[in-house]
């Protein structure tokens, strides 16, 4: 069961080549052997969403893949969204000044689903942000607070998209 | 100027990490040496264990060790989990063993812990693990284990029931001797479990350079956790230090000691290199403890004006199989019943069943949630039965606010006397029968109908003590960082805990959040702690910091007085530093006064002044701060299929003073939504064997972001004369009125078929079925499980 593959990721613009376990989940690779813990696992079974990253550009869920199936592909975890060290993606400043999140557990794959969402439909309702986020479990916040993030974060990208 | 924080809607300091992925998780904790641990768990309900071989598992590469009862009782002073709360209705002590020795007594009971080289590998070996079981017969339902010729849960205990209590007060039997109307409602109430998306988990790592033991918990209580280790292992508070990471949500079962938080530091300590166990969903579902069955037969006397003359019962309380908190939950109800209303006489009598479940113990709402059901449902059927409006009924009956404070002849679990500290019941109740458009809702509802649309309003009154004492110790100290350091036994789980003490501690030094750090949820910070549960720290854990904060300012001040040579009257605090009012050039520092009073070797202190810039304290209070408020619903159910959406929630709510109304509200909603959960969707279902049948998100439904409506939250500020903050707490609240206000919204809806519900979750079968069997007849799902 130890067999191992060697593979190459891109993970928020960094390159890895790694020699890893077959039977690892994408979600423990990028924990336990990178260091990335910014993605986190609530149900393992792909329900909660939780380890949501974004795939070359689509959401996928971590827990659902092997590490060996990200050989070759670009991913984004939460640990990418932010366009530097002291500053905060829109939809990250949204989610701030929105009380988007309590115990920020679930917040990695919420940024991760909105991410794609919000680049697909960039003037959405709030209806279907509600759908958006469908697959994605918060206990703490009853979704109100995600919900207006989503929508004031629409707002600001679209005024820096429009902005010269 | 300097700026007020309390109050005010600041931002929250556990933001940023939590935005960028830095937060840290107990999962996020490692060492290049970290060992992982999986556990064997019980795949019965009820069997006696014959023999454990572990050879095969140990003999896979990888593993590093099995552990099961017989090797851990060498190193246990003590081998049971002994946690029950104080009183005196036990009729048995069921404490749960850190592993299960002869007899397991419900699935998912840890039999053995594998650690070995990873998780993969340590469930490979758990698997390997071989224990030989003689299955026995498992209690299932907690009325039949009450009954005389029920299997035993435990073999050898000398029956099902666990514990016996009565609350009463006032001549019921009198008031319903003499009463023009008595009704009778049989409720099944079910909560579920607590699901925070973070499960358990639990990382220990044996210093033998320090002989010291350091558990990482993602627990609610590491206080609590500290003193349960320390009397299990046999190490001393200075041997031992445990530490609350970020916590990925509580909800209730985090604040519960588990066999696994002894077994994981057991096995650190045994093998020599540090330990790590997450616990995994499938776990959580049969390991974690969770609310389950409460069945009620309650009977309400009123005279021919709705006026309430009496309310009894029984209840018969599911424990599942072991006690781990006590009976504060079933107390907790029966206390709960009467609270918003003027209820002359009650009595309850409390049964609590052990079955062969997983061990009952509070999720969000702690028992508190099924009184107010309990009475909610008995007030609907009294508006029902005379022919009343259903918020007639209860204003009739709530308690008037110039009553306040109002005694109720009730003692709670630590025997103080009740009282409602403050409030305006019926002002709440108004507020949302306003905002849900209650007066005219009848048209709307004839409206929809004549379209063959079905929609409904509910209501729902609560009353929900908070604050729970005796304390919560808050230090504040400034170093020569000039960082003002806030330590406490408050435990955070994501309900901004930290920016409520910074927020409470910033108002006496000018508002800047940014030069606050929190620590806590760390044994090592402060000696003492309760924790994080029963709406409690903002209250208790706030008001220390409080006065903590009041007295560092004035010693600050003093100081600053002397150095700047400066009246304490003309000094104010902002940005860091104190300054002359009148001449804010002249400054000094928090960092310089901090060192002025740290001391140099022979000089003496500035005039007087103790050494060191730090305030601790802990404020003590026993009686509980009431909370209150109202819900109301607005539903639509689907005659065909008996989906029901809720289209519109609104709670007013009374939580005193608001801390920070930003975080308020996120309290409330998160805790209505869990209520729609409850209602509607969640059920920890078991076979006759005891066997969980929905043990995936698939099988037990949380509630989604598509089937939660927008939750409307009204404020009354009604300030608590107990603290000095005037707050009560608010982290449960929002839970209180979800059931019954949909409960009663779906029957308003389903009123042509005379659809009558006495059971929460209900879920769309069971609609279903209740449409299709009243065919115009009056027909109760009757708790059926």
């Amino acid at each position: 069961m130890s067999e191992k593959r060697n593979i190459a990721v891109t993970i928020n613009g960094k390159r890895y080549e790694e020699s890893v376990e077959v039977r690892w989940t994408l979600a423990d690779f990028m924990r336990q052997q990178l260091g990335l813990t910014g993605t986190h696992l609530g149900c393992e079974h792909g329900v909660c969403g939780a380890c949501t990253i974004l795939l070359d550009g689509r959401s996928a869920r971590s827990c659902l893949m092997l590490a060996v199936q990200a050989d070759g592909h670009e991913i984004m975890t939460v640990e990418g969204i932010a366009p530097s060290a002291d500053k905060l993606h829109p939809l990250q400043e949204a989610f701030r000044d929105n009380h988007g999140l309590q115990c920020g557990f679930c917040t990695p794959g919420m940024l991760t689903t909105l991410i794609e969402f919000l680049r697909d439909n960039p003037d959405p309702t709030e209806q279907e942000v509600r759908i958006a986020i469908s697959g994605n479990l918060c206990r703490c916040t009853g979704y109100q607070g995600i919900v207006a993030a989503a929508l004031d974060a629409a707002q600001r990208l679209k005024v820096l998209k429009e902005a010269p | 100027m300097t700026a007020r924080t309390f109050g005010n809607r600041v931002g929250r300091i556990e933001d940023p990490p939590l935005l960028t992925g830095k937060g840290r998780f107990i999962d996020d904790i490692a060492w290049p040496d970290l060992a992982h641990a999986a556990f064997v768990r019980s795949p019965h309900g009820h069997a006696c264990i014959l023999g454990i071989d572990a050879r095969v598992a140990l003999a896979l590469p990888g593993v590093f060790g099995v552990f099961t009862a017989e090797d851990f009782a060498p190193r246990l002073k003590i081998d049971r989990l002994i946690v029950g709360l104080p009183s005196s209705a036990y009729r048995q002590e069921v404490n749960r063993p850190v592993l299960a020795k002869d007899e397991v007594v419900h699935v998912g009971e840890p039999v053995a812990v594998v650690v070995a080289v990873n998780r993969y590998v340590a469930e490979d070996a758990a698997a390997l693990v071989n224990v030989e079981y003689d299955i026995l017969p498992a209690v299932a339902d907690a009325r039949a284990a009450l009954a005389k010729n029920s299997p035993n849960v435990h073999r050898n205990a000398p029956h099902n029931l666990l514990a016996e209590f009565d609350i009463a007060y006032g001549d019921v039997t009198a008031a319903f001797a003499n009463a023009p109307h008595v009704f009778r409602e049989s409720l099944w109430q079910h909560r579920g479990g607590g699901h925070s998306i973070e499960c358990r988990g639990c990382v220990a790592r044996y210093d033998v350079n320090e002989e010291r033991l350091t558990a990482w918990c993602s627990t609610q209580t590491p206080h609590t956790a500290m003193q349960l280790l320390s009397g299990m292992l046999g190490l001393d508070e200075s041997q031992l230090r445990v530490i609350t990471p970020d916590v990925g949500g509580g909800f209730g079962p985090k604040l519960i000691f588990y066999p696994e938080e002894v077994a994981v530091p057991l096995a650190a300590m045994l093998l020599g290199r540090p330990v790590k166990w997450i616990e995994d969903r499938r776990e959580h579902f049969v390991a974690s403890t969770q609310e389950r069955d409460q069945f009620w037969d309650i009977e309400i006397a009123v005279d021919r004006d709705a006026r309430i003359l009496g309310v009894r019962g029984q209840l018969i309380h599911e424990h599942g199989a072991y006690t781990a908190r006590g009976v504060n939950l079933p107390y907790e109800s029966a206390q709960t019943v009467t609270l918003p209303y003027e209820v002359p006489a009650y009595a309850l009598n409390v049964k609590l069943a052990l079955t062969n479940k997983v061990p009952v113990t509070p999720v969000r709402g702690a028992g508190q949630p099924q009184g107010c059901f309990a009475m909610e449902r008995l007030l609907d059927r009294v508006a029902r039965e005379l022919s009343l409006d259903r918020a007639e009924v209860r204003r009739r009956n709530l308690i008037q606010p110039e009553k306040m404070p109002y005694a109720k002849p009730l003692r709670s679990r630590g025997g103080m006397a009740v009282l409602l500290d403050s409030g305006d019941y019926p002002r709440c109740q108004q507020m949302v029968l306003d905002a849900i458009g209650w007066a005219d809702f009848r048209t709307r509802q004839s409206t929809a109908r004549a379209r063959g649309r079905y929609i409904g309003v509910g209501l729902a009154n609560f009353v929900k003590g908070t604050g729970r004492g005796p304390f919560e110790p808050v230090t504040v100290r400034i170093g020569p960082s000039g960082k003002i350091q806030i330590y406490s036994g408050a435990t955070a789980m994501g309900q901004s805990t930290r920016t409520m003490l910074a927020q409470i501690v910033a108002d006496q030094f000018g508002g800047a959040m940014d030069n606050i750090v929190v620590t806590a949820g760390d044994t090592a910070g402060t000696a003492m702690g309760i924790g994080g549960f029963n709406s409690r720290q903002a209250v208790m854990a706030g008001s220390s910091a409080h006065l903590a904060a009041v007295k560092l300012r004035e010693k600050t001040i003093a100081i600053a007085s002397k150095l700047l040579n400066a009246p304490v009257d003309q000094l104010d605090v902002d940005a860091g530093a104190v300054f002359v009012r009148a001449k804010p050039k002249t400054a000094i520092a928090l960092g310089d006064i901090a060192r002025a009073v740290a001391g140099v070797p022979g000089l003496a202190l500035p005039g007087g002044i103790a050494p060191g810039l730090e305030a601790s304290e802990a404020f003590v209070c026993d009686e509980m701060a009431y909370a209150n408020g109202a819900g109301a619903a607005e539903v639509e159910v689907d005659p065909d299929t008996g989906a029901v959406s809720v289209l519109k929630f609104v709670i007013a709510h009374d939580c005193g003073r608001a801390i920070n109304p930003m975080i308020v509200d996120g309290q409330i909603v998160g805790g209505v939504a869990h209520g729609i959960g409850n209602a509607l969707f969640e059920w920890m279902g078991f076979d006759a064997e005891c066997q969980p049948i929905t043990a995936t998100f698939a099988d037990y439904l949380l509630i989604g972001s598509s089937e939660t409506p927008d939750i409307g939250v009204l404020h009354l500020e009604s300030p608590s004369p107990l603290n000095p903050l005037g707050v009560k707490g608010v982290g449960e609240c929002g839970v209180m009125p979800a059931a019954p206000a949909i409960m009663s919204a779906i029957e308003d809806a389903l009123s042509p078929f005379g659809v009558r519900i006495a059971r929460t979750p209900i879920l769309p079968p069971e609609i279903l079925a209740a449409i299709h069997a009243a065919a115009g007849l009056e027909k109760t799902l009757a708790p059926t499980l």
